[in-house]
């Protein structure tokens, strides 16, 4: 077990159990209750307010702190970007401003000529026990503060203070749910290593997890094997795979924060795919269980009470659960080609949702009520979400490689999947309408993402 | 067993000598004649043929050679040149044809003569289906394969299955020539 265990550096975790220190009472911020935000930036005529983020102030002036200050103030300008809530004042244009040498010494009027809403501003300093940085925004047109938190956590990652600082900021200006704090996971060759006991060269995949930028990748198996189609727990705290350790594939569960792992399912028959239940509690599992069709089982999370969903003499295969939980998406091939169906939990309430080769269905998070899958398109495939309201089926690629494997944001907002359009596989992310293409992943093969919740949703 | 070796070390000695009865060493192709060149002439010009040779000894007849390559091989040696041979499968297919059938009599027999072999039968995919959906299809292959070997005589014991998808191409080209040597039954002996 010993192998297994990871050693994370939790900074991230760290970071979130530290109450923000009292500020000096002289610079003491209004209260920020959550019903009385009265200070909301906004834009003009109703448009996206219009943020100015300079560079933050490095307050203790060594290396270490300047490094963290150009990070910190460079991270939540992307992070604050990637939702399209806020428009920005051009980085290069910042330049032109005189830098502020406090959180209080402001050129209002010089952000307000360039029609700024609202100006972003950050001060790190060393301190006994880490680093802390000050983040505060300012409404340019009454000089109030509008948002003011202090953070004090390990240098080990600076980039964690910006994320932060970007949910609590969305949440707290824009009601949203932002994604900074949310982690991608995903399979991956690119350690190069091979699987023993085959005379085939043949390379292993392991599972790997990332910040949502791509940023902090590490490796959480060390298996020495094919892992594939890892999973978050509704918690955040665990990942489900399958894995061909024990020769053909099987469920297994790593508990990231813990290091242990946990065997769901071991055989002899093959299982795959598993998808959790909103609550935790069950994966619904694929397995041909002895037959030459594979169908849906749900199980309960140790392995016991396995429950038979679909038995059709055809393949059923790639489940994912409602938001609800009262339903299963899932493919099947008993048309002649995979097509997306759903079926109720308790085996009721069969329907098929599209008419074309489609594949690898997942839900949506709510409020959206869509699923996103890969739809064959030419030689290769392309990401498409069906909103099970209207109907309505949108493309979010089109042709540029083949595009698979999509995964909802937490907020629903964004999609991560894998693509070729690069020439290997690579992590993509993608806005639900299909702007906003980044890759997240460079290194050898990277593959069929998942992405984790919310750390807010995570400690409900 | 050893009346079996020396059957067959008779019977290569056999075919030696009759070998070298038909091909003289010393014979050289002979260019055929020109297009443009009236025929019947070709034979005239060639050399006489050299005498006889009488069949050459064999260097080691004393020694029984290991005719059984099988038998003696270890089991990373017989994988990386397996006497069992894959079957291939028309695209979104697991349907056995013809020549899968012939080879997987062959598999059958082979399995049959060695009857302590455990057999890894395993179901490969190319990359046109998801790698999701590739896995029930990987196995519907192997599931196949691992049937009509049943219906032959073969204990399902001693036929284990794991499907791959499309994880382990074969060939990592993307093309129809790649493809169709990726979607396959391959056989993998784990015991013998």
């Amino acid at each position: 077990m010993a192998k297994f265990i990871l050693t994370f550096a939790l900074a991230v975790l760290a970071l979130q159990s530290q109450t923000p220190p009292q500020l000096p009472a002289s610079q003491q911020p209004p209260p920020q209750q959550p019903s009385e935000v009265s200070t909301t930036i906004s834009g003009d005529g109703g448009s996206a307010p219009r943020l100015a983020v300079p560079d933050f102030i490095a307050v203790t002036t060594d290396a270490e702190s300047v490094a963290i200050a150009r990070i910190v103030g460079q991270v939540l300008w992307d992070d604050l970007n990637y939702e399209r809530e806020f428009q920005f004042i051009p980085r290069d244009v910042n330049s032109t401003i005189p830098k502020a040498t406090s959180l209080t010494d402001i050129p209002f009027d010089r952000w307000r000529e360039l029609n700024a809403d609202g100006v972003v501003v950050g001060a790190v300093q060393k301190v006994a026990n880490g680093v802390r940085v000050d983040v505060r925004i300012y409404n340019v047109r009454n000089h109030q503060t509008a948002f003011s938190r202090s953070y004090t956590a390990s240098s080990a990652n600076p980039r964690a203070f910006a994320h932060m600082a970007s949910d609590e900021i969305f949440k707290m200006q824009r009601s949203l749910n932002g994604v900074a704090q949310s982690k991608l996971t995903f399979a991956s060759d690119r350690d190069g290593e091979r699987m023993g006991g085959t005379v085939e060269s043949r390379q292993v995949k392991e599972i790997y997890i990332a910040d949502y930028d791509g940023e902090n990748q590490r490796r959480v198996t060390v298996l020495k094997t094919l892992n594939t189609f890892p999973r978050w727990s509704p918690d955040g705290r665990s990942i489900a795979y399958t894995s061909y350790r024990r020769g053909g594939g099987q469920i297994f569960i790593s508990n990231i924060y813990q290091g242990t792992i946990e065997e769901v399912t071991k055989g002899p028959t093959e299982n795959w795919l598993a998808a959790w239940s909103p609550d935790g509690s069950k994966l619904c599992i694929a397995s041909p269980r002895g037959t030459s069709h594979t169908n849906l089982y749900v199980v309960n999370r140790d392995g016991s009470a396995f429950r038979q969903l679909t038995s059709d003499r055809s393949n059923n295969t790639t489940p994912t659960w409602s938001p609800s939980g009262n339903q299963i998406a899932f493919v099947s091939d008993r048309t002649g080609q995979p097509q997306i169906y759903t079926i109720g939990v308790d085996g009721t309430g069969f329907s098929r949702l599209t008419a074309d080769y489609s594949d690898r269905p997942t839900w949506s998070p709510a409020p959206y009520n869509e699923i996103a899958f890969s739809a064959r398109t030419g030689p290769g495939f392309d990401i498409r979400v069906l909103d099970l309201a209207t109907r309505n089926v949108r493309q979010l690629t089109n042709g540029e490689g083949t595009n698979e494997s999509p995964a909802f944001s937490p907020n629903g907002r964004h999609i991560a999947f894998t693509s070729t359009r690069s020439g290997k596989k690579q992590i993509f992310t993608i806005a639900r309408d299909g702007r906003d293409l980044r890759q997240v992943t460079h290194t050898g093969n990277n593959e069929q993402p998942d992405w984790s919740p919310s750390p807010k949703e995570t400690q409900r | 067993m050893k009346r079996t070796l020396m059957a067959m070390a008779v019977a290569c000695v056999v075919a030696a000598v009759a070998c070298g009865k038909k091909t003289p060493p010393v014979a050289r192709p002979i260019p055929p004649p020109p297009p443009t060149a009236a025929g019947g002439g070709g034979d005239a010009n060639r050399p006489p043929a050299p005498p006889e040779p009488v069949a050459p000894p064999l260097s080691v007849p004393a020694v029984p050679v290991p005719t059984d390559n099988i038998s003696a091989a270890s089991l990373d040696d017989l994988n990386r040149n397996s006497p069992l041979k894959p079957v291939f499968f028309e695209l979104d297919s697991a349907d056995l044809s013809r020549d899968g059938q012939k080879s997987l009599d062959e598999t059958a027999a082979l399995m049959k003569k060695y009857s302590s072999w455990m057999v890894t039968v395993e179901g490969h995919c190319d990359e046109r289906g998801t790698a999701e959906y590739n896995l029930a299809l990987g196995e519907r292959r192997a599931g196949a394969a691992r049937a009509y070997l049943v219906s032959l005589g073969i204990s399902g014991d001693r036929l284990h299955i794991v499907s791959y998808g499309k994880e382990f191409p074969f060939d990592p080209g993307h093309d129809e020539a790649a493809f169709s040597k990726n979607r396959r039954a391959h056989f993998v002996i784990t015991a013998k």
